[in-house]
């Protein structure tokens, strides 16, 4: 009884990090500027799907991953300069197509480089679980968990004590006064693009051993961190990171409890009651109109 | 009898009190002025007595009703409307378009008519364009019949929302800094067009930091400070209370 | 009566799908042209909604499909008259959608794109779950169109329903963007605030819209269901979604006319490229960045203000 609840919430806790990652992603895009990057979930796609191919082809792990984190890196940057940037004055819908666009695009060059079958990483530490009071917790689920818990606190002294992070901060707040305190707005908002292709690359290394990865492998995971974004108030890193979490056990309990077809669907019910009530996410600001 | 009488009305943010026991009636057919320094509370007045914000305590009453927390377009329907400090144009639409969304309420639009085009759908639009041509000579931008608002100079588009709210036909029209980045030439043209407006039997409330505008025109004026009342009487009280002197106009100036 | 631009348009698009067959050496072409015009039809509705009142929803097609699937299982499994389950259907979406409205609504930008997103894939992940009533990912299949007897059959007679649907469609959408009702939702999308002082209840104008555009979508997934004869759960993908969204926003936003053109370009363009299989994804990624980076306005409001410069400079 306990060590089903002990099962599902490690899986839902495993999961759930990596939507922390990806609501991370989301959130330093919109803080920087205001874009809701939806191909976010393609970057957790490039880094397992580059991952395992590096792997497959004989490099050593280490070497695999450091390729492709710079790889996701790249595309990330490319993204913000090439199609991001050019279109920085549109409306929300416009830059949505955008970024859905490059989602599309991408998962194209993905199918046309890797091809369409799934494919996986070697545990890093062995395939031995280890036994908690009766439930079997994966190694990988581990580092699953430490390295994201990791990124977060880097992300947190970055953000909070590092100059740059400030900056960065500076220009989420007011890009105006930002940009008359000689900070270079330009390079922030790209900066923000490579920092959430970094995460999502890492998330979707660490993952793929467990949950295989394929050309497809981002959209949901996508949408989910995108759900973890809006949950926790849209900018909020601390509520991204929660929201992550929440989504994750919600889908662990839900799919162990109540039905794992609907396994998917819980996040977004979740989501659209949360929004019923809290039309700002649970963390975030509520706003006044200024009129 | 007054038009608008508003009770003991209070708004606070996040603690800091932005109108704090405010009292005050207006009567019909007045020009109404509020003056006050910078965060003196002005707009936030405006807009909870137009419903944008919810008052935290108090009560105003319009004409016989509790109005207090009534959405805009209910207060709308009763008789009331409004310009805005920051332009609140729909840049979607031609000029004459957005002065006929002022008359919304007069149309009475249904959706199967309108989906179909009927001949009574037709000609009402044609007389709602019309009259909407009028109110818009009226106010002085008859030069932008055929303009997208998007083209439009600023001054034209402060006109343009009178012209919009003067199209639902309110009783009280309550315009906030209308003269506000317009030139002296321009300036005395607002202070034209308002009067006419009075003239016509509605009641205007001003927000208005152009104190030469707000002394000439106003019948009544509300003098706050950090959303209390400071002073109130007419022009002539006003510039002589001493609050108001060392508060709004400054030592320098008195 | 003076010709108008929305009326040359009309003329123009009558004109067209009364010609276009002559073009057409086989059926395979009507085929195509069906799929374009209802999605035409489809995108005339959802513009109402993202182009003109600036409401985005990422989760049409799930009303698209239930539309279908309501058609599908109402006419199979309980033999009601098919133009009986596509009223059904409507009514049954229109519910729906109206019920969901209020809250949903109440959202602004990516927020409400996050809502109607999750409500389409709720709906897709239902359909796909439940295959006792939907025949799951295996799909359903569905009976021809009959009417008091008679069965609509071949691409020919498709097209000429599915063309005068459009016409009819884009009739009524330029009349109502022409008359107070559209110009409030246009003053929805221009200030909320500035549409509310003057009188217009926007919550009010808002749940319409939605309601009409999803109905919209329930009542071309019904036509839709019945001549393809077979619907999978896949029709309410958020892919799908995206699709109808691009095509909207490709055409131009706020532009009847644009919607049909972003529609009918994105209904042939699998065509086209179906011996590039491999690079249709990177094709069509590619089409939707560049052109919303090139044309934010749309490919319709574009080239109608370059001719309108041209027309001017000369």
């Amino acid at each position: 009884m306990f060590a089903e609840f002990l099962q599902y919430m490690l899986s839902g806790i495993t999961v759930g990090s990596i939507y922390a990652l990806a609501g991370l992603g989301f959130a330093i895009i919109y803080n920087a500027s205001h874009v809701i990057n939806f191909a976010q979930g393609e970057f957790i796609m490039i880094g397992g799907m580059a991952s395992s191919v590096l792997v497959a082809a004989g490099l050593p792990l280490w070497a695999a991953v450091i390729l492709a984190v710079l790889l996701t890196m790249l595309v990330g940057l490319a993204l913000e300069i090439f199609a991001i940037a050019p279109a920085r004055d549109a409306d929300v819908v416009t830059i949505i197509i955008i970024t859905i666009g490059a989602s599309i695009f991408l998962r194209g060059v993905a199918q046309l480089v890797w091809g369409k079958s799934p494919r996986s990483l070697p545990a890093f530490s062995g395939e031995e679980p280890i036994n908690l009071f009766g439930a079997a917790l994966a190694r990988q689920s581990l580092w699953v968990i430490g390295v994201s818990l990791l990124l977060i606190l880097l992300l947190g002294w970055f953000f909070n004590r590092t100059l740059f992070g400030k900056a960065m901060l500076a220009t989420s707040y007011n890009r105006l006064a930002a940009q008359l305190m000689g900070i270079g707005v330009n390079k922030v908002l790209t900066l923000s693009f490579g920092m959430s292709a970094v995460l999502g690359a890492v998330g979707g290394i660490i993952v793929t051993p467990i949950t295989f990865t394929s050309y497809e492998a981002g959209i949901m995971l996508g949408l989910k961190g995108f759900s973890a974004a809006v949950l926790g108030g849209l900018g909020n890193g601390a509520g991204a990171v929660a929201g992550g979490l929440l989504v994750g056990i919600a889908e662990a309990l839900g799919a162990g409890y109540i039905s794992s077809a609907y396994k998917d669907a819980f996040a977004f019910v979740i989501i659209l009651f949360v929004l019923f009530f809290m039309p700002n996410g649970l963390f975030g600001k509520r706003s006044t109109e200024r009129v | 009898m007054s038009l608008l009488r508003v009770d003991g009305l209070s708004k606070a943010f996040g603690g800091i009190n932005a109108v704090a026991d405010l009292s005050f009636t207006i009567n019909p057919g007045t020009i109404h002025s509020i003056i006050g320094p910078n965060g003196a509370g002005k707009t936030t007045l405006f807009n909870l007595i137009t419903g944008v914000y919810h008052p935290s305590g108090g009560r105003i009453r319009f004409q016989d009703a509790d109005v207090a927390g009534l959405p805009p377009y209910e207060l709308a329907r009763l008789g009331m409307s409004r310009t805005f400090q920051n332009l609140q144009i729909f840049f979607n639409m031609t000029a004459v378009e957005n002065v006929m969304v002022g008359a919304h309420l007069h149309l009475n639009p249904r959706v199967l008519p309108s989906l179909l085009h009927l001949p009574v759908v037709k000609r009402r639009d044609r007389e709602c364009r019309a009259k909407a041509r009028e109110l818009m000579e009226f106010v002085g931008c008859g030069a932008y019949l055929e303009a997208d608002s998007a083209s439009m100079p600023y001054g034209a588009l402060k006109r343009l929302e009178i012209a919009r709210a003067l199209a639902s036909r309110p009783k009280l029209l309550l315009l906030d800094e209308p003269a506000a980045g317009l030139n002296a030439t321009e300036s005395r043209e607002i202070d034209e067009v308002i009067k006419r407006i009075a003239g016509q039997g509605v009641t205007v409330v001003l927000v208005e930091h152009d104190m030469k505008m707000v002394m000439g025109i106003s019948d009544h004026i509300l003098a706050l400070d950090y959303g209390r009342k400071l002073a109130e009487g007419t022009p002539a009280e006003v510039r002589q209370n001493p609050d108001v002197i060392s508060a709004y106009l400054g030592a320098g100036s008195a | 009566m003076r010709l108008t631009g929305p009326h040359i348009g009309l003329l123009a698009t009558a004109a067209i799908i009364a010609l276009l067959p002559l073009t057409f050496p086989n059926s395979y072409y009507y085929d195509v042209a069906v799929s374009a015009l209802f999605n035409a039809v489809l995108c005339v509705g959802l513009n109402l909604l993202i182009g003109y009142a600036g409401q985005i929803s990422l989760g049409h097609a799930g009303f698209f499909a239930l539309g279908a699937y309501v058609s599908g299982i109402l006419t199979t499994r309980w033999n009601l008259p098919p133009l009986l389950a596509l009223v059904v259907g409507a009514v049954l979406v229109g519910t729906l959608a109206f019920v969901l409205a209020r809250p949903i609504l109440r959202l602004k930008g990516h927020y409400l794109a996050m809502a109607t997103l999750g409500i389409g894939i709720i709906i897709f992940i239902v359909l796909n779950t439940e295959a006792w009533l939907t025949g799951g990912p295996d799909g359903l299949t569905v009976n021809y169109l009959s009417v008091a007897g008679w069965t609509l059959k071949g691409d020919r007679n498709w097209y000429w329903l599915a063309g005068i649907l459009l016409l009819t469609t884009v009739w009524l959408s330029l009349n109502l963007i022409d008359s107070a009702v559209g110009r409030a939702l246009r003053a929805v999308h221009g200030s909320e605030v500035g549409a509310a002082v003057v009188g217009v209840d926007t919550g009010r104008y808002k749940v319409l819209v939605f309601v009409i555009s999803a109905v919209f979508a329930s009542v071309v997934g019904s036509l839709f269901a019945h001549r393809n004869g077979l619907i999978t759960p896949g029709i309410g993908s958020f892919f799908h979604s995206v699709e109808l969204v691009a095509m909207v926003v490709l055409g131009g936003m706020a532009s009847t006319f644009g919607a049909v053109v972003g529609a009918v370009i994105l209904s042939v363009l699998p065509h086209l490229l179906t011996s590039f299989e491999d690079y249709e994804a990177i094709i069509l990624g590619m089409i939707m960045m560049s052109t919303m980076i090139f044309m934010p306005k749309g490919i319709v409001p574009t080239v109608l203000r370059l001719l309108r410069q041209r027309g001017g400079a000369s």
